[in-house]
C-alpha cells in the first residue's frame, strides 16, 4: 500500500518534469518561429518594391511619393544613417574610451567606480524620447545660438544626442574587455619598469584592441537602429545631406515618420527599408559578437 | 651589514662573502595591521642562488615582490623595515629605476602575446619608450637569447609570436626578457611549477649558469629543486623567516624543528 503511493508520486514527478521540458522546448521553438515570421513578412512585404525598382531601390537618390511620378530610393536614408551614426561614434569615442579605461583599469572598484557605473546605467535606462526632448529643448537652441544651422535640427544635432545615448554600450563592453586583460601580462610589464601609462599603451590596448573595436561596432549597430530621438531632431528631409549641419533622415526616422500615411508602393518601400535596416544591424551585431567571442575564447 | 642569520657558523661565511641585498626587519602588510611577513632579516649573497621555501601562503611571494616593490601594485600595502641594494635604500629609488636593476620571472610563462619573440626580448625598451638602433636591438636580442640557451631554437623564427613556443621555451624567453636590461638581481617566483620535468631541468641548469653574472633569488615549493641548485636557502613559515643558511647545511642539519618537519615532508 505504502509502496504504491511512492511509485505514484514518482510517476507524477516524472510527468511534471517531462511537461516542464516540453514547455521549455515549446517556448524555444515559438521564439524561433517568431523571428523567422518577422523576416518572412518583411521579405514578402517588400517584394512589390523590389519588383518595381530592383536593386535600384538601394542606390536611387529619389524619394518621391507624388502620384503618377512615384519613385522610391533608399540612398538618402542609407547615407543619412551612416553619416549620423559615424559622427555619433566619433563623438562618443574619446568619452567612452576614457570611461572604459577608468572602469576597466584605473579604478576597478571603490566608490568612484560604483558612482560612474550607476551613472552609466542611468544613461542607458533613459527612454529614447526623453533624449529627444532634451535635444530639442537644450541642444537645438545652442546649435541655433552658435549659428551652426538656422533651425537647429539636422545630422549634427542628432549625432550629438546619439553619441550620449551610445556611450553606455560602447564603454561598458570595452571596460569589460579591458578588465579581462590578464593581470600576469600587466605584472610582467610593471616588472620591466613600465609606468601605468606605458602598461595601458603597450599591453592593455594591444591586448584588448579587438574587443574594444567589437564594443564600438555593437554601439554603432545601436546608433543605426535608434529611432525616436533621431526622428525628433534630424529635421526629416528626404534629400541627400551635403554637409554635417544639413537636415536629413535616417532609415529608422523615415519609417517612423511616414508609416502612418503610407499605402501601396510607398508602404512596401518602407517595409523594404525596414528589411535593409534589419540586415544592416544584423550584420553589424554578428561581426561584433564574432570578434567578441574570439576575444573571450 | 647587520643581518639576522639564524645559523651561527653560516653567519661568518655570509659575512665574509659579499652581501648585495640586505633585508632588515622587513614587515609587509596588504592593508590594515595584519602583516603577511614579519620582521624578516637576511643578507642575500652576490652571484649565488638563494632559494625561498615554505608552505603555501607563508609569505614567499610577498617577500620576493617586496624586493622589486611589485607588492606596491596593491594600493593598500605598506611596510616596515628596509631593504638595501648595494647599500642603497630601495624604497628611496624610483620603483621604475629599481625594477630595471632587479628583474622578475613569474610562475606562469607570460610572454606578451601581441609581440614577436624579438620584441618580447626587448620589451623593457619598448615599454619604456627607449629608442635603440637596429644593430643595438639585434645585439641585445642575440645576447639575451644566447644567455638563456634559446638562440639556436629561435633565431629563424624571431618574428613569430612568442606564444608559439613551448611552455619551457616561453619561460626561457621570459628570463631573456628579464635579462635584457642586464639587471643585478633576478627574482623568480616558482618559475618551473607550470613546466614538465625536462623543461624544469633545463631551467635549473640555466639558473646555475646565470649565477656567474647575476644574483638569483628563487621561490620554490620544490625542495628537490632548492637542494639541487641553490647555495643558500630560506625556510619561511607563517610570515616568519625561520631559518636561513647554506643549503647543504640546512638540508643535512636543520637548526629549527619546523624546518626539519618541513624538509621531512610534514607540511605542504
Ligand atoms: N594581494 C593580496 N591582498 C591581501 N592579502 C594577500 C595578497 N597577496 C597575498 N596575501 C596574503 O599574504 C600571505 C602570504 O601570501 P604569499 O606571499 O602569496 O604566500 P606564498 O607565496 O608563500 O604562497 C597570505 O596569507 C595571503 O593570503
Ligand atoms: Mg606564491
Amino acid at each position: 500500500m505504502f509502496k504504491l503511493i511512492t511509485t505514484d508520486r514518482q510517476n507524477y514527478r516524472m510527468k511534471s518534469e517531462r511537461l516542464f521540458q516540453y514547455f521549455l522546448k515549446l517556448s524555444g521553438v515559438l521564439i524561433l518561429m517568431m523571428a523567422i515570421g518577422i523576416i518572412v513578412t518583411l521579405i514578402i512585404g517588400s517584394i512589390p518594391t523590389f519588383k518595381e525598382f530592383g536593386f535600384g531601390f538601394i542606390y536611387s537618390p529619389d524619394w518621391n511619393p507624388t502620384e503618377g511620378r512615384e519613385s522610391y530610393g533608399a540612398l538618402p536614408f542609407i547615407i543619412g544613417t551612416i553619416v549620423t551614426s559615424l559622427l555619433a561614434l566619433a563623438f562618443t569615442f574619446p568619452f567612452a574610451f576614457s570611461i572604459a579605461l577608468f572602469l576597466g583599469e584605473y579604478f576597478r572598484e571603490g566608490r568612484m567606480a560604483s558612482i560612474l557605473k550607476s551613472m552609466i546605467d542611468l544613461l542607458a535606462g533613459i527612454p529614447s524620447v526623453v533624449y529627444g526632448l532634451w535635444g530639442f529643448y537644450t541642444i537645438k537652441p545652442i546649435i541655433v545660438e552658435l549659428g551652426l544651422n538656422a533651425q537647429g535640427f539636422g545630422i549634427f544635432t542628432s549625432s550629438f544626442v546619439l553619441a550620449i545615448m551610445i556611450i553606455p554600450y560602447a564603454s561598458s563592453l570595452s571596460a569589460e574587455v579591458i578588465n579581462m586583460v590578464p593581470s600576469n601580462l600587466k605584472e610582467a610589464a610593471y616588472s620591466l619598469g613600465a609606468t601605468r601609462f606605458e602598461v595601458v599603451k603597450n599591453v592593455i590596448i594591444p591586448n584588448a584592441g579587438s574587443g574594444i573595436f567589437a564594443g564600438f561596432i555593437l554601439a554603432f549597430g545601436r546608433a543605426i537602429g535608434e529611432t525616436m530621438a533621431v526622428t525628433m531632431l534630424i529635421g526629416n528631409s528626404n534629400n541627400i545631406p551635403t554637409n554635417l549641419f544639413d537636415l536629413g533622415n535616417t532609415m529608422a526616422s523615415l519609417i517612423a515618420n511616414q508609416f502612418g500615411e503610407a499605402d501601396g508602393l510607398k508602404y512596401t518601400s518602407l517595409v523594404a527599408m525596414g528589411l535593409l535596416l534589419f540586415v544592416l544591424t544584423g550584420i553589424l551585431n554578428l561581426i561584433g559578437k564574432m570578434i567578441m567571442k574570439k576575444f573571450t575564447a | 651589514m647587520e643581518s639576522t642569520i639564524l645559523n651561527k657558523e653560516d653567519e661568518k661565511i655570509i659575512q665574509i662573502e659579499s652581501t648585495i641585498l640586505n633585508i632588515d626587519e622587513l614587515s609587509v602588510s596588504y592593508g590594515g595591521d595584519k602583516y603577511s611577513i614579519d620582521k624578516v632579516s637576511a643578507g642575500i649573497q652576490k652571484n649565488k642562488i638563494t632559494a625561498i621555501m615554505g608552505p603555501s601562503g607563508c609569505g614567499k611571494s610577498t617577500l620576493l615582490r617586496a624586493i622589486n616593490r611589485m607588492h606596491e601594485l596593491y594600493p593598500e600595502t605598506h611596510h616596515k623595515g628596509s631593504i638595501t641594494l648595494g647599500g642603497e635604500d630601495i624604497y628611496k629609488i624610483n620603483p621604475i629605476q629599481l625594477r630595471r636593476k632587479i628583474g622578475m620571472v613569474f610562475q606562469r610563462p607570460n610572454p606578451f602575446p601581441t609581440m614577436s619573440i624579438y620584441d618580447n626580448v626587448i620589451a623593457a625598451y619598448i615599454l619604456n619608450g627607449i629608442k635603440l638602433k637596429r644593430s643595438e636591438k639585434n645585439e641585445i636580442v642575440e645576447r639575451s637569447l644566447r644567455e638563456v640557451g634559446l638562440w639556436d631554437e629561435t633565431k629563424d623564427v624571431l618574428h613569430k609570436r612568442g606564444t608559439f613556443l613551448s611552455g619551457g621555451q616561453q619561460q626561457r624567453l621570459c628570463i631573456a626578457r628579464a635579462l635584457a636590461y642586464k639587471p643585478e638581481v633576478i627574482l623568480l617566483d616558482e618559475p618551473t611549477s607550470a613546466l614538465d620535468p625536462i623543461a624544469t631541468a633545463k631551467i635549473e641548469d640555466l639558473l646555475v649558469k646565470l649565477k656567474k653574472n647575476y644574483t638569483i633569488i628563487l621561490v620554490t615549493h620544490n625542495m628537490g629543486q632548492a637542494a639541487r641548485i641553490s647555495d643558500y636557502s630560506m625556510f619561511m613559515y607563517l610570515g616568519e623567516l625561520v631559518e636561513y643558511g647554506k643549503t647543504k647545511k640546512m638540508f643535512t642539519t636543520p637548526k629549527d624543528e619546523r624546518t626539519e618537519a618541513y624538509l621531512m615532508g610534514k607540511f605542504g
